[in-house]
């Protein structure tokens, strides 16, 4: 076996993870303990995850290990068997009586029980009927929100200008719906990359001849916008739209290395 | 082979073991914990019962299935998501954060001794956005090859390679 070629494959990291099937685990198990080196190279990097995870702990929680060791169940305590005593006569009346009061106490127990359950189905029951109320509710914003893009969308007065992905991001993409009429631009930019922390997308309105770039925005809180539909301004004679990063709060005039899409728009 | 006695001893139910193991897992194990969970308080409980849990399976424990430390992941890991599943927690926590392991480091100050802080923030510094996520999912989260595979999109040979070239320079700076 090529020892190198396996330990390259990383075939390891994911044993160490658990991320293998249980049969790939157990045919790792069985060449670890055939090659040293390759133990070797598994206890190494069990030590940088365990550096890694430890590292993501709030404290090192060495003082729970009290609390936990009075848990413990001992599995080493005997339990004493119980002294067999002789039976002698026996007093009829005053075991039927004790055995009339253990019988009403255990019905008692019983039915305590049963309470005490039907009150935390109820409890459950009441708590997963306000999880549903909200899962109704966001629905319902859902599709109003839907509702109101399709009617942006179908407005006739809207134009839709495609931005193809330039050279820093190829896989790039928006649409840009330009309602004429109303002076608004509503960016589609479902198809943009997460922005790094500290950036954000910046849109411009360009006109050609000689070229000049109006911004008309920033799509704010991308991140944590779900359509990533942003509505902008755009009063400008726009022949064609451009999207750059930019730091925080946009800039004075687009950084040209940065542009991720770009699109002009159609002549009437 | 020192490791392996004192997971025989544990096994045998010797105490003194399982304070060993509890002081070489319990950090590592809070973390998993606690970037899955994200409450201290309520990761401090499922620390406990996942130490309960090891204590009580020990005997279960075999080498041919994989690590030792991977079966305490996986003990860790499914209490976990048992817990941010119940109920209780559900109604406590309405706005589930979804950053990862990166934004608990990054916010982090007070770093235990054992740990070279400067180099780990640096590593995460430079750490790839596939590589964050290949570790989150793979390792914090213990998704298997092939859901990592499928959630990213990625052939499974591809998240092998990736992944071993993103742990890399993690070994580079723990192990000197």
């Amino acid at each position: 076996m090529d020892i190198q070629k396996y330990i390259s494959s990383g075939i390891l990291e994911l044993y160490v993870y658990g991320a293998l099937s249980e049969k790939e685990s157990h045919e790792v198990s069985r060449v670890l303990k055939k090659y040293p080196e390759i133990k070797t190279e598994v206890e190494e990097i069990e030590k940088s995850l365990l550096t890694l995870s430890a590292a993501a702990a709030p404290n090192n929680a060495e003082h729970l290990i009290a609390s936990i060791k009075n848990k413990l169940t001992n599995s080493t305590s005997t339990t004493k068997a119980p002294s067999v005593t002789p039976v002698r006569s026996i007093n009829w009346i005053t075991y039927s009586g004790w055995a009339a009061s253990l019988l009403l106490l255990v019905g008692l127990f019983i039915f305590f029980n049963r309470t005490n359950e039907l009150r935390e189905d109820l409890q459950a029951a009441n708590a997963r009927n306000v999880q549903m109320e909200e899962q109704i509710a966001n629905a319902r914003e859902n599709a109003e929100n839907a509702e109101e893009l399709l009617a942006v969308i179908r407005d006739r007065n809207v134009k839709r200008i495609p931005l193809q992905g330039q050279q820093v991001a190829p896989e790039a993409f928006a649409s840009v719906y330009w309602n004429t009429q109303e002076n608004t631009a509503y960016i589609d930019a479902k198809d943009l990359p997460e922005p790094p922390r500290g950036k954000v997308y910046q849109v411009w309105s360009l006109t050609m001849q000689p070229l000049t770039p109006t911004s008309i925005g920033l799509l704010a809180d991308f991140e944590t916008d779900d359509n990533k539909v942003f509505s902008l301004e755009n009063q400008n004679q726009s022949e064609a739209f451009g999207i750059t990063l930019e730091p925080e709060g946009g800039s004075e005039t687009p950084t040209m290395e940065q542009l991720y899409v770009l699109g002009t728009v159609a002549a009437p | 082979m020192q490791q392996d006695a004192l997971i025989l001893e544990l096994q045998n139910g010797n105490e003194r073991a399982f304070e060993r193991i509890y002081h070489l897992y319990s950090e590592s194990t809070y973390g998993i914990i606690y970037s899955i969970i994200r409450d201290e308080k309520i990761a401090e409980e499922v620390l406990q019962d996942v130490f309960l849990k090891i204590w009580d399976k020990a005997p279960s424990y075999n080498s041919d299935k994989g690590r030792f430390f991977t079966w305490i992941l996986n003990i860790a890991r499914n209490a976990s998501i048992d817990k941010i599943r119940s109920k209780s927690f559900k109604n406590d926590q309405q706005n589930l954060k979804t950053d990862n392991f990166v934004d608990i480091l990054e916010a982090k100050t007070n770093f235990s001794e054992a740990v070279d802080s400067i180099g780990l923030k640096k590593y995460i510094e430079a750490l790839k956005p596939v590589c964050k996520t290949l570790i989150d999912y793979l390792f914090f989260k213990g998704y298997t090859q092939k859901e990592t595979s499928e959630e990213l999109d990625m052939p499974l040979g591809t998240v092998k390679t990736r992944n071993r070239i993103c742990i890399d320079k993690l070994r580079a700076m723990v192990i000197k």
